[in-house]
C-alpha cells in the first residue's frame, strides 16, 4: 500500500472503500473497545522498573495490513526454504561442520561466537530439528520486494498478538471479513501442539508436554499462559519440575508425572543452573543432563542462537544456497561485511548513506545511522572501522513501506514490519497464514518496538478467489429426491 | 491431575476473594454502626472501630502504624492500605496475582471478574469519606458476586474445588472471628431485651455475614442474641454458618478424593469437625463456653488448612 491519495492496489479496493465509508470517530471507538478488552483480559506486558504502570497494553491499530494470496505464496516458499536451511545449518555446526570445513562460513565466527553452545556439540535432538519455532522479521521496500531483517530462532514471541488481534477484528469489524476472503489463523495452537508432540524423545500413549515460563512477572507471561491454555498443556515454572535420575518430573497434587517435551520460554542461560548460570532460580537443576541423555525434548533446542546472530545473518544467502542448492527466495537486506577488504572499502566511501552495526550489538547500541549522523560521529566510526573492521557490518538505509494507520482523528501512513511464525516438526514445516505486524505509530519513525511507541495490527492474508468456496445459496441442502441416491 | 503450585494458587484465589468480600462487608456494617452511634455516644465510636480491627485480627498491625484509632484511619487501613497485607486492596491484588499465575485453570469470566475488581481498586486514591467508601464497597461486593457467578459456571473439576475449598476455609475462619470478637454480646442474660446499642450491634453482626433476611425467614422473631448465635454457628441452611462451612469442606474434599482416588489427614479432620456440629445444640455450646467453642473452631480450621497443604503437596 502506498501513500494516501494513491490508488489502492489491486485486490485492496474493499479495504479502501471500507476506510472511506467508516468515519474515523467510529474507528477510534472500535479501537478503544479493543484496547479495553485487551486490558480486561490482561493482555499486558510488564515494564521493568516502572512501578506505577507495571502492566501496559500494546497499542492496537484497527486497520489491518493486507497480503494477497500470491504475495503470501511467494513469502511462505521463501520462509520454508530459509527455515530448512537454518535447521540444517545448526545441525551441521553442532555435528560434522561441513559448511565450516568447506569454507562457506568462516569457522571462527561460528566456533568463537558466544551463541555457540559447546554442550550441544555432538548431540542430535529428535528428528534433527533444533529451531522448531522461528519468527522471521520481514520488511518491504516495494511491490514485490520483501527482505529478511532478522531471524529469530531462540524463543520468538508475539504470536498471541496475531491470535488476539484477529479475535478483536472478528468481533469489532465483522463486515471486513465479508468484504475480504481472509484466511484463518486460529489453527496455530493445534499446529504448535502437533509440532511439540511430534518430537517427543520416544513414543508412548500419553505423552506429557509442558510450557516452561519464567513466571507471571515475565513480560511475555500472558503469551505463555495463552499458548499453554490453547494447546491444553500445563504451564509450569522451574520449581514445578524436578530431575531425578536424568528424568524430568512435574509435581502434581497426586504425586509426580513424567515430562516428555518442554516448550521452554526461558533463555538458554537460565535453563539449568548446573550447566549454565549457577545463580539462576528460573530453571531446573539437571535439566540439561536429562536432555542430553535423550529423556526429554527441549523446544527450541539450546544453542539455536548461533543461527540468528548478526554476523551469521550476513551469511544466510550462502547458507541457504549451501543446504538447498537453490537461490534464496527471500533476500537479506544487502549487508557489507567489513572484515572483507572490498566491502570495507565501499563502506568507508559511502558512510553517510549507510547503517553500520556492531556484529554483537543489539537494541540500537553501537550503531551508526549515516543519513542522520553528525559528521563527527561518522568520522568516529570511520576510525573504528579501520581499527577493527571484523567487528562491523553495514547496510543501506531502506525505504520501508507504509500502510494506512489510525492516528489522532485521521488515517495516515506509518512504517511496519511483519513477523510470520514458522513451525518445524517431524512431519515437516507448517506456517499459519498470518503473523505479527508491528507498526511505528510516530510519524516518520522506523522503530516498531513496543518499548518505543510501537503498536500492532492484524495481518490479513487473503485467499485467492479461486480458493474460496462460494457461499451456499440455501441455508441447508434440499431434501433428497424420493428414491434417493447412493 | 494438577500441578501442586496451580492448586495452591487456586486455593488462595478462593481465600483472598472471600477475605476481601468479608472485609468489605465488615467495613460497610461498621460504617453503619458508627453512623448510628456517633451522635448518641461519641465514646462508643472508637470501640466500634477497634472491634472491627479485632475481627480481622489486625489490632497489632494497626497499632504498629502509630495512627490513632479514628474512623478515617481504620477505614483506610482496612480498605486500601498497601502496608496492610489483608486490606481489601491487598487481598484483591493477591487474588489477581494468583489468578494471573493460573490463567489457564480458570475461565475467562472468572479472570475478568477478578481483574475488574482489581482495576477498580487500583484507580482509587486515599483517603476517602464514608459516602465514597460506601460506593466503592458496593462496587467491590458487586464484583465479588460477579466472581462467584463466574465460578458457579465453571466446570466441576479440581480447579473449581480448590477455589471453593479456599473460600470455605476462609469463610469459616471469618465467621468464627466475627462471633468471637462479639461473643459477649451474644450471651443470653436471662430474657432481657437489649438496649438500642445492643440491637445495632446484633444487626451489624448479621449484616457482616449478609444474614439479616435469613434471620427473619428462619426465626420470624425479633433479634435475640442466642438465635443469632444459633444461626451463625449451627444452621446449615445459612451458607456462612460454621456448620455450613464444616459441611461444605467435607463435600469438597470428597469431590477431590473422587477425582484422585485417595483421601488423607485433611479428610479425617474435616469429617471429625463436622460430627461435632451434627451432635450439638446452642444451649450446650453456651454451657460449655461460647468463647472456648469459637477458639477451638479457629484452631481446628488452621489445622485443617495445614493438612490440606500437606495432602495436596502445596509446599
Amino acid at each position: 500500500m502506498g501513500e494516501p491519495g494513491n490508488e489502492a492496489r489491486a485486490g485492496f479496493e474493499p479495504l479502501a472503500d471500507w476506510l472511506t465509508q467508516t468515519p474515523p470517530s467510529e474507528l477510534h471507538r472500535r479501537q478503544r473497545s479493543a484496547e479495553t478488552a485487551f486490558r480486561n483480559l490482561g493482555i499486558t506486558f510488564s515494564v521493568y522498573g516502572d512501578d506505577e504502570a507495571a502492566e501496559r497494553i500494546i497499542p492496537f491499530d484497527i486497520i489491518p495490513r493486507i497480503f494477497t494470496g500470491g504475495e503470501w505464496a511467494r513469502l511462505s516458499e521463501g520462509l520454508e526454504q530459509r527455515v530448512r536451511a537454518i535447521n540444517a545449518f545448526i545441525g551441521d555446526v553442532y555435528g560434522s561442520r561441513h559448511i565450516l570445513n568447506d569454507g562457506v562460513v568462516p569457522a571462527d565466527i561460528v566456533l568463537a561466537n558466544n551463541q555457540y553452545s559447546t554442550v550441544m556439540a555432538g548431540f542430535e535432538p529428535p528428528h534433527g530439528i533444533y529451531a522448531h519455532i522461528c519468527g522471521i522479521d520481514l520488511v518491504r521496500t516495494g511491490p514485490d520486494s520483501f527482505f529478511v531483517l532478522e531471524d529469530n530462532a531462540r524463543t520468538p514471541s508475539g504470536v498471541s498478538y496475531m491470535l488476539e488481534n484477529r479475535e478483536a477484528m472478528l468481533r469489532l469489524c465483522p463486515e471486513l471479513f465479508e468484504l475480504l476472503p481472509v484466511r484463518p489463523v486460529d489453527t496455530y495452537p493445534d499446529l504448535l501442539r502437533s509440532t511439540l508432540f511430534s518430537v517427543t524423545p520416544y513414543s508412548h500413549d500419553d505423552p506429557m508436554g509442558v510450557l516452561l515460563t519464567p513466571g507471571h512477572f515475565n513480560s511475555a507471561f500472558y503469551e505463555h499462559s495463552f499458548l499453554a491454555d490453547n494447546m491444553g498443556i500445563e504451564l509450569v515454572e522451574g520449581s514445578d519440575l524436578e530431575v531425578d535420575d536424568d528424568i524430568v518430573w512435574m509435581r502434581t497434587t497426586t504425586g509426580r508425572r513424567r515430562v516428555d517435551v518442554i516448550y521452554r520460554r526461558i533463555d538458554d542461560a537460565y535453563l539449568d543452573p548446573l550447566m549454565f548460570d549457577p545463580t539462576s532460580l528460573l530453571g531446573v537443576p539437571g535439566l540439561m543432563a536429562a536432555y542430553l541423555k535423550g529423556n526429554v525434548t527441549l523446544v527450541n533446542a539450546p544453542g539455536t542462537g548461533i543461527a540468528d546472530d548478526k554476523a551469521i545473518y550476513s551469511y544466510m544467502p550462502e547458507i541457504v544456497r549451501y543446504y538447498s542448492g537453490e537461490e534464496p527466495k527471500l533476500p537479506n537486506v544487502e549487508t557489507y561485511r567489513c572484515r572483507e577488504p572490498d566491502a570495507l572499502g565501499y563502506v568507508l566511501d559511502h558512510l553517510p548513506e549507510l547503517v553500520v552495526k556492531l556484529v554483537d550489538g543489539s537494541g540500537g547500541y553501537g550503531m551508526l545511522v549515516g543519513p542522520t549522523a553528525p559528521k563527527k560521529e561518522i568520522e568516529r566510526f570511520r576510525a573504528a572501522l579501520k581499527a577493527q573492521p571484523h567487528r562491523y557490518i553495514a547496510q543501506p538505509t531502506l525505504a520501508l513501506s507504509t500502510v494506512p494507520t489510525l492516528v489522532a482523528g485521521d488515517v495516515a501512513p506509518r512504517h511496519v514490519d511483519f513477523r510470520p511464525f514458522v513451525l518445524s516438526g517431524a512431519d515437516g514445516i507448517s506456517i499459519v497464514p498470518g503473523g505479527l505486524t508491528r507498526v511505528a505509530l510516530r510519524r516518520g519513525s522506523l522503530v516498531v518496538n513496543s518499548s518505543q511507541g510501537g503498536g500492532t495490527k492484524d495481518s490479513f492474508i487473503l485467499a485467492d478467489r479461486s480458493e474460496t468456496t462460494p457461499p451456499p445459496l440455501f441455508g441447508r441442502s434440499p431434501s433428497p429426491p424420493s428414491g434417493g441416491e447412493e | 491431575m494438577m500441578l501442586s503450585r496451580t492448586a495452591l494458587n487456586l486455593y488462595w484465589i478462593g481465600r483472598y476473594m472471600e477475605r476481601a468480600e468479608f472485609t468489605a462487608r465488615l467495613l460497610e456494617a461498621t460504617i453503619r454502626l458508627s453512623a448510628l452511634t456517633r451522635a448518641a455516644d461519641p465514646s462508643a465510636d472508637q470501640s466500634i472501630w477497634q472491634s472491627a480491627l479485632a475481627v480481622v485480627g489486625e489490632t497489632e498491625a494497626f497499632e504498629a502504624t502509630q495512627q490513632s484509632c479514628t474512623p478515617v484511619a481504620v477505614n483506610r487501613f482496612l480498605a486500601l492500605a498497601d502496608a496492610n497485607p489483608n486490606s481489601i486492596r491487598s487481598c484483591v491484588r493477591g487474588a489477581r496475582d494468583n489468578a494471573r499465575a493460573v490463567r489457564n485453570a480458570i475461565t475467562r469470566e472468572a479472570w475478568e471478574a477478578i481483574n475488574r475488581a482489581w482495576m477498580g481498586l487500583n484507580m482509587l486514591a486515599t483517603p476517602r469519606a464514608s459516602q465514597a467508601t460506601m460506593n466503592f464497597l458496593e462496587t467491590l461486593t458487586a464484583d465479588t458476586r460477579g466472581f462467584e457467578g463466574a465460578l458457579a459456571r465453571m466446570l466441576r473439576s479440581e480447579a473449581y474445588w480448590f477455589i471453593r475449598l479456599g473460600s470455605v476455609i476462609e469463610r469459616g475462619d471469618n465467621t468464627a472471628r466475627l462471633l468471637d470478637v462479639k461473643y459477649f454480646l451474644l450471651l443470653p442474660h436471662g430474657q432481657q431485651v437489649g438496649g438500642p446499642l445492643d440491637r445495632d450491634q446484633w444487626t451489624t453482626i448479621l449484616q457482616t455475614v449478609s444474614a439479616r433476611n435469613a434471620y427473619r425467614l428462619l426465626y420470624r422473631d425479633m433479634l435475640k442474641p442466642w438465635l443469632i448465635a444459633d444461626l451463625l454457628i449451627l444452621r446449615k441452611e445459612m451458607p456462612r454458618s460454621l456448620a455450613a462451612c464444616a459441611s461444605e469442606t467435607v463435600t469438597l474434599l470428597n469431590d477431590l478424593a473422587s477425582n484422585s482416588g485417595r483421601q488423607g489427614e485433611a479428610d479425617r479432620l474435616a469429617r471429625r469437625r463436622l460430627t461435632q456440629f451434627d451432635t450439638n445444640d446452642i444451649e450446650r455450646i453456651f454451657q460449655s463456653g461460647l468463647h472456648e467453642f469459637l477458639r477451638r473452631f479457629i484452631a481446628e480450621n488452621v489445622a485443617l488448612d495445614q493438612a490440606i497443604a500437606q495432602q495436596f503437596r502445596f509446599g
